[in-house]
């Protein structure tokens, strides 16, 4: 055992390439492209759930002869932050990723420039009012909506709820997980969601839902994964906020119904954007990005890569998600800049609530 | 100014400049956005927030929260330390290299567990202790009792139980033994654990939140969402100060507390346990049963596909997850993560030692030991400051030549060894600062320069401790989130960050390769732990 150890350290220090400050460096070092008119670097910064398949990555960089550099951390609040302090110095040249809930802070802090982009068919819908589509072109569209075990509700013979006012109501009582506002990025959307159902009433509205035991926890995971009983880890409560989205993921092998459903009565809409930033260093090159990104090649391989709809109106969707992620007929939407201008005050009020 | 103090600034000169850099500047150009809003100096906006009666309440949680999860565990982790490191008994080394995988396992995993296991539902629901303080003070303990039974047991271990041995023939009783003489010589090293835990628990975020729900929020807590979700810059600056205010006090204590005496000191082997030892050894096995059953239930979660036993999730880490959840691949970001700890391990080691030579050296003069007491705690501050603070600020002010940094693939590295840093010093302090001079002048009078003398008088002593140090470091590195998140890029991401990205999408597999994951995380942690082991027991020869 010890001579095992001893055999073992070399090898394990070799292992790590006993890296002295290589740290990952080796994959930027390859050459700028020769060919190409417009040779460079774009860096785009997004949020850390941001994936673009390699092959649209290679697409992009042959058709463009750009360099594409992703810089992907934190949440669309975290981009949305280090966007607005560093505005003086952009961190990068395109940001994707800020959504309705903080595009609003992104537009008063002027951290992005003149877009110029032709916006192509059926995106105009997603657009912020205010920017209507001049510095903030929508990526991407998805649906926070809350999720019911269907089986659970099958086994005992119960209709699961449809609507907000359902899970209010005693027959439910105990059955409902939602992350919180405060820490969570769905969580505050599903805030949103009371405020757009209920208007200047949802305070009253959420103390019903708290009077019905409803369960606030600290993240998604700590929902879907800790307390929903379709989650993996014996939990309890079989109505959860998740996504649209999230039936897709809950198909079990062999069989092609889902075990979850949403209810898309429940639903608030989320849409990305994406914009130049301004004093970029190469803002040519990341408007032909922004174009890049609405490409039908890319908005054809969001759902699978980001679990998210495309905003184009002119892309197929994956099988899968057109037989168990549907979206949504009539989803609640709050203005971003009703959002911007009450978030603190309505985050204040949800807080008291909660912990009271 | 002599030319001692002259010596000594040079010495500092490297890590303070480091520090410099990589913490205070940032921290100070967050501040300054918060308190000069549009370039005029108008603390007034900031200052309100400390006069409401939340941030008072959110002060005395934080306080509360963090003193009772310290105490707690340097009363588990003292007999612990007695028994891991003066005993011996089979399985000693593996025990103590398991002791650490807390301090690697991702929150979200660990709330996960807790809550199962406190939940109405789970084993111990009857308690009724889900969502309460008291749960979030045991998730503080869980991850902070192996920083207690490390420091304290590497000073322990080589202390000279020849005072102890005569003590007891006079008549003292093991108890009289251990107040009168024992715990004396152990003051610096628990106070210097105390502090750590301390620091760690007064910051800690994912805990706090995944267990307390949102009825409980801390300093830490508060100022994420005053910068990220209100964008009230001025009031997290206050925060951010009224944080500092706190630890700076905390750091005059201790260090008042922690007076250092010169310790004689002599290898020992250790003892077999014998009957004596039943209340150390039960709170032992209280701490061990502690750590255990959270580990338990993950790996037990991990060998579960569909309510069967399967390694399929192991398998899986192979691959990019369900739907390539993963930009790469678990076993591709567990090389990341072991490439970056050598360097986070290296960068805090050296530092640490240039620090911990520094403030230990005997001062000939008040302002001499003045300096080096502001040194000691200087390096202290990384631990008690705001995550959220030193990471938007490194964005601002890293951003110029000659240290524009911001996108460097060296800062995941530099700023985990900079959370690791104190822990180095304070694991070698205690034990540089047990050396008597005199030691070191018999050895001058014997004709040896200073370096002769650090390699003979200091060297010897401080292998153990050094090696400690190094597993520390490399453990915090391999466990490191917070900052990580922040500022590693996509395609390098560390362990840690692929765990929360599976854990951020729905879909069995998904969470059963995340589990995996923290399981594979924890083995690697814990066979680090074992190598650095197997090191510090070659070294005994050396003596």
């Amino acid at each position: 055992m010890k001579r095992l150890l001893t055999l073992l350290l070399p090898l394990a220090l070799a292992g790590t390439g006993c890296s002295l400050i290589s740290t990952g460096d080796g994959e930027s070092a390859a050459p700028p492209p020769e060919s190409g008119e417009m040779p460079g670097t774009v860096v785009l910064v997004t949020h850390e759930s941001f994936n673009l398949p390699k092959r649209l990555v290679r697409q992009f960089e042959e058709e463009s002869g750009l360099d594409l550099e992703v810089r992907a951390s934190g949440d669309a609040g975290e981009l949305t932050t280090k966007l607005a302090v560093t505005r003086d110095n952009p961190i990068g040249d395109v940001a994707f990723g800020v959504d309705n809930s903080f595009a609003s802070r992104a537009l008063e802090e002027d951290v992005f420039d003149r877009l110029g982009v032709t916006l192509p068919a059926g995106v105009e819908e997603y657009v912020v009012p205010a920017d209507a589509g001049e510095r903030l072109a929508p990526m991407d569209v998805g649906h926070v909506c809350v999720n019911v075990d269907t089986a659970w509700f099958a086994e005992r013979d119960l209709d699961p709820p449809a609507t907000l006012d359902d899970l209010a109501d005693p027959a439910y009582e105990g059955l409902f997980v939602t992350p919180s506002a405060l820490s969570s990025s769905p969580g505050l959307a599903f805030l949103l969601t009371t405020v757009a159902a209920y208007g200047e009433d949802w305070p009253g509205y959420w103390e019903d839902l708290l009077a019905n035991d409803t369960l606030v926890v600290d993240g998604w995971s700590d929902a879907y994964y800790g307390d929903f009983t379709q989650g993996g880890e014996g939990g309890e409560r079989p109505i959860v906020l998740s996504y649209d989205s999230s039936p897709a993921f809950t198909v079990p092998q062999g069989s092609d119904e889902s075990s979850t459903a949403a209810l898309l009565d429940t639903c608030f809409r989320q849409v990305e954007y994406a914009g130049v930033l301004a004093g970029a260093a190469n803002p040519d090159g990341g408007r032909v990005l922004v174009e890049f990104l609405l490409s039908p090649a890319v908005q054809a391989a969001l759902p699978e890569s980001m679990y998210v709809f495309p905003v184009r109106d002119d892309v197929e969707l994956p099988a899968e998600w057109a037989e168990h992620a549907e979206q949504p007929a009539d989803p609640y939407v709050v203005d971003p800049a009703e959002i911007a201008a009450n978030r603190d005050a309505w985050l204040q009020e949800w807080r008291d609530l909660v912990t009271r | 100014m002599n030319r001692r103090l002259l010596g000594l600034l040079a010495l500092a000169a490297v890590p303070v400049l480091v520090v410099g850099v990589f913490f205070v500047l940032p921290v100070g150009g967050m501040l300054a956005l918060g308190f000069w809003p549009d370039g005029d100096f108008a603390p007034g906006a900031a200052l309100e927030v400390l006069t409401r009666s939340r941030t008072i309440r959110v002060l005395g949680f934080t306080l509360w929260s963090a003193a009772v999860a310290t105490t707690v565990a340097v009363l588990l982790g003292l007999p612990a330390a007695y028994v891991l490191h003066r005993t011996s008994f089979p399985l000693r080394r593996v025990v103590r290299a398991l002791l650490l995988v807390p301090f690697v396992l991702p929150t979200v995993v660990v709330g996960v567990a807790f809550r199962q296991l406190l939940g109405d539902a789970g084993p111990l629901g009857f308690l009724g202790l889900d969502g309460t303080p008291v749960a979030i003070v045991l998730g503080l303990v869980f991850f902070n009792v192996a920083v207690v039974i490390r420091v304290v047991g590497g000073a322990w271990e080589g202390l000279d139980t020849r005072a102890g041995q005569a003590a007891a023939t006079l008549g003292a009783s093991p108890v009289q033994v251990f107040r009168t003489v024992t715990l004396p010589a152990l003051r610096p090293a628990v106070t210097s654990a105390a502090t750590v835990v301390f620091l760690f628990c007064a910051t800690a975020f994912g805990i706090v939140l995944t267990l307390g729900g949102t009825r409980y929020a801390t300093i830490e807590t508060e100022i994420y969402l005053l910068t990220v979700q209100v964008f009230d810059l001025s009031a997290a600056a206050a925060l951010s100060v009224l944080q500092l205010v706190v630890v700076v006090a905390l750091l005059v204590l201790a260090q008042r507390a922690r007076v250092v005496a010169p310790v004689s000191r002599a290898p020992s082997r250790p003892r077999r346990l014998s009957r004596a030892d039943g209340v150390p050894v039960a709170a032992t096995l209280l701490v061990l049963a502690f750590v255990a059953i959270p580990i338990v239930s993950l790996v037990a979660g991990s060998l579960q596909v569909d309510g069967r036993w399967s390694l399929q999730n192991y398998a899986a880490l192979g691959t990019t997850g369900d739907r390539d959840a993963l930009q790469v691949t678990v076993t591709q970001a567990l090389v990341n993560s072991l490439r970056t700890a050598v360097d986070a391990t290296w960068m805090a080691v050296g530092t640490g030692l240039l620090v911990a030579l520094v403030v230990t050296r005997r001062s000939r003069a008040p302002v001499e030991r003045r300096v080096r007491g502001l040194l000691d705690g200087f390096f202290m501050l990384p631990l008690g400051v705001s995550a959220v603070t030193l990471g938007f600020g490194l964005l601002i002010t890293l951003d110029q030549p000659p240290l524009d940094l911001r996108d460097s693939a060296l800062l995941v590295p530099i700023a985990q060894a900079l959370v690791a840093l104190p822990l180095v010093v304070r694991t070698l302090v205690p034990v540089l600062g047990g050396i008597d001079d005199r030691q070191r002048q018999a050895a001058a009078s014997l004709g040896a320069g200073p370096l002769r003398s650090v390699l003979t008088v200091d060297l010897p002593v401080l292998w153990k401790p050094l090696l400690a140090g190094a597993g520390f470091a490399f453990a915090v590195s391999l466990g490191e989130f917070g900052a990580t998140s922040f500022l590693a890029r996509e395609d390098f991401p560390t362990l840690p960050l692929v765990i929360f990205r599976l854990l951020g999408h729905p879909g069995e597999l998904n969470y059963g390769m995340a589990l995996a994951a923290s399981v594979l995380l924890a083995a690697t942690t814990a066979f680090v732990m074992l190598l650095v082991e197997r090191l510090r027991v070659t070294s005994v020869g050396a003596f």
